[in-house]
């Protein structure tokens, strides 16, 4: 069964049977990642050009890893040492490079919209690693492919998203994919970082940090994006700690068993503690592995399409 | 698409297997270095069925794994569906061990020459040995099998449908004759 689409731009509108074809290949590429040779031949003979606007370590370093472990071969394309800064519009690159024969473009630019314009100017796959404020839903499945590893479901879960909901892709992806998938979908931090009408997608809003982890079963705590200016909208950083940190004393407090996702890079001691973060029962750094298996996934589903 | 034959039916598969688990130990002289990894789907189920037929006649539980080879296939940029992958089942190391690998239908060879390559992303093992449960012929690859059930000369207008207990309900061999059109 292939997916419905050519692109990954967003999670907006892609289907349940769509996003569970993508976990359960996941899993097949889980068990890759756990060989003795981490690599299997399939997309030997594609081209996948990695563009990247906007800095990244770790979604660049798991599409490559993902797209090497594929047999792909790939092409990385860094802002700095590229043409753009002799004023090339992103257009003629793209046709540029489309020029010389590539198959796939992972896409990540700090103007929302910009995959779906690449869509319409170039023949190849687009998959959409971060797009401003928009959506960055490879880091949405991997949340969800790490949550239901964990709980086994997803349907009936209760996830609250905790932060800036305001400024980030990683929520609204996260929105997006959890709803199609029936979980309950809350979203926590101070009014100034929650989106007028969030409530018309199904969310549920939450300005109390300690109700979010009695009531839910799962948060997802975003990093805060001192980048997007944050800070404009609470008073110091050392407030927002205060009153939405996800610290050892806030959690015992709440007597919860709580999983704690987190799609880095952390703050410590701002919107998590060290002593959470590290913690033993946290899957962060599993988040991380998965999300190369989630990438392979995505890579695999779009590169072998007729 | 209609039935031609039945060629083999639940007894007839339990002494093919009967014989090729004594074949097996024959030639490896005992169980001590074997290894069992079945192909997805029937491989697996007939591997079982070795491991099974080797305990009663041995009293050893081989190791027994499983192996999807979808993604090592070679006809991703030729064929019309995709194919949809699922997990290899191997927990053990197979580095310096014989390997019996298992599947129910040898045709072009391709499909076994995939599971070559993937064994060896998971191991240098001291042997591979192939069985077969049919071999129905039209080699595109120079590979033979090492154990085989039946041979069944076929033309490329017939198909060999292997069913199995556990996922089709009946054991048997049919030989089926596809439509000219296709």
């Amino acid at each position: 069964m292939p997916l419905s689409n050519k692109h990954l731009l967003g999670l907006q509108g892609v289907s349940k049977e769509d996003i569970n074809l993508i976990l359960d290949t996941a899993k097949t590429f889980r068990e890759v990642l756990e060989r003795p040779i981490k690599k299997v031949p399939t997309l030997q003979g594609k081209t996948i050009v990695n563009l990247f606007y906007e800095s990244s370590t770790r979604t660049r370093i798991s599409f490559e890893l993902a797209e090497k472990r594929l047999s792909a071969d790939t092409v990385n394309f860094a802002v700095s040492t590229s043409s753009v800064n002799k004023g090339e519009s992103l257009k003629d690159t793209i046709r540029n490079i489309e020029a010389m024969k590539i198959d796939m473009v992972v896409i990540r630019h700090s103007a929302a919209g910009t995959p779906l314009y690449l869509t319409k100017v170039c023949d190849a796959s687009i998959i959409n690693a971060g797009d401003g404020i928009h959506e960055h839903p490879t880091q949405a499945l991997l949340d969800m492919y790490s949550i239901r590893e964990r709980a086994g479901k997803l349907k009936g879960l209760k996830i609250c998203i905790v932060g800036d909901i305001a400024h980030s892709r990683v929520a609204l992806s996260n929105v997006f994919g959890l709803i199609t998938m029936g979980a309950k979908v809350s979203v926590c931090g101070p009014a100034t970082m929650i989106p007028r009408r969030i409530d018309e997608l199904g969310v549920n809003v939450i300005h109390d940090i300690d109700e979010a982890i009695q009531e839910n079963d799962i948060l997802n705590v975003l990093r805060i994006q001192l980048e997007r200016k944050a800070g404009a909208n609470f008073p110091s950083l050392r407030e927002y700690a205060t009153y939405f940190g996800i610290t050892q004393d806030r959690l015992e407090r709440n007597r919860k068993d709580i999983l704690i996702l987190h799609p880095g890079p952390i703050n410590r001691g701002i919107e998590i503690s060290s002593e959470v973060a590290d913690g033993s029962d946290q899957i962060i750094l599993t988040q991380v592995t998965n999300g190369v298996a989630v990438r392979m996934a995505v890579l695999y589903l779009l590169g072998t399409q007729n | 698409m209609h039935i031609k034959s039945k060629i083999a039916d639940k007894v007839t598969l339990d002494r093919i297997i009967t014989r090729i688990a004594h074949e097996i130990l024959e030639r490896n002289k005992g169980p001590e270095n074997l290894v069992l990894i079945g192909m997805r789907t029937r491989g697996e189920f007939l591997a079982k069925r070795i491991f099974n037929k080797i305990k009663q006649i041995d009293n050893v539980e081989l190791p027994f794994g499983i192996l999807d080879v979808t993604l090592y296939r070679d006809d991703f940029r030729t064929s019309l569906k995709q194919p949809e992958v699922s997990v290899s089942d191997i927990t053990f190391d197979i580095s310096k061990k014989d390997i019996i690998l298992i599947d129910d239908v040898l045709y072009t060879g391709r499909t076994v020459r995939a599971a070559l390559n993937a064994l060896m992303d998971f191991g240098r093992p001291s042997s591979i040995q192939l069985f077969i449960l049919v071999d129905r012929g039209h080699r595109e690859l120079p590979i033979r099998a090492d154990y085989v059930g039946k041979n069944i000369p076929t033309s490329h207008n017939e198909e060999i449908k292997v069913k199995m207990e556990e996922i089709d309900g009946e054991d048997a061999i049919y030989l089926i004759e596809l439509n000219d059109q296709q």
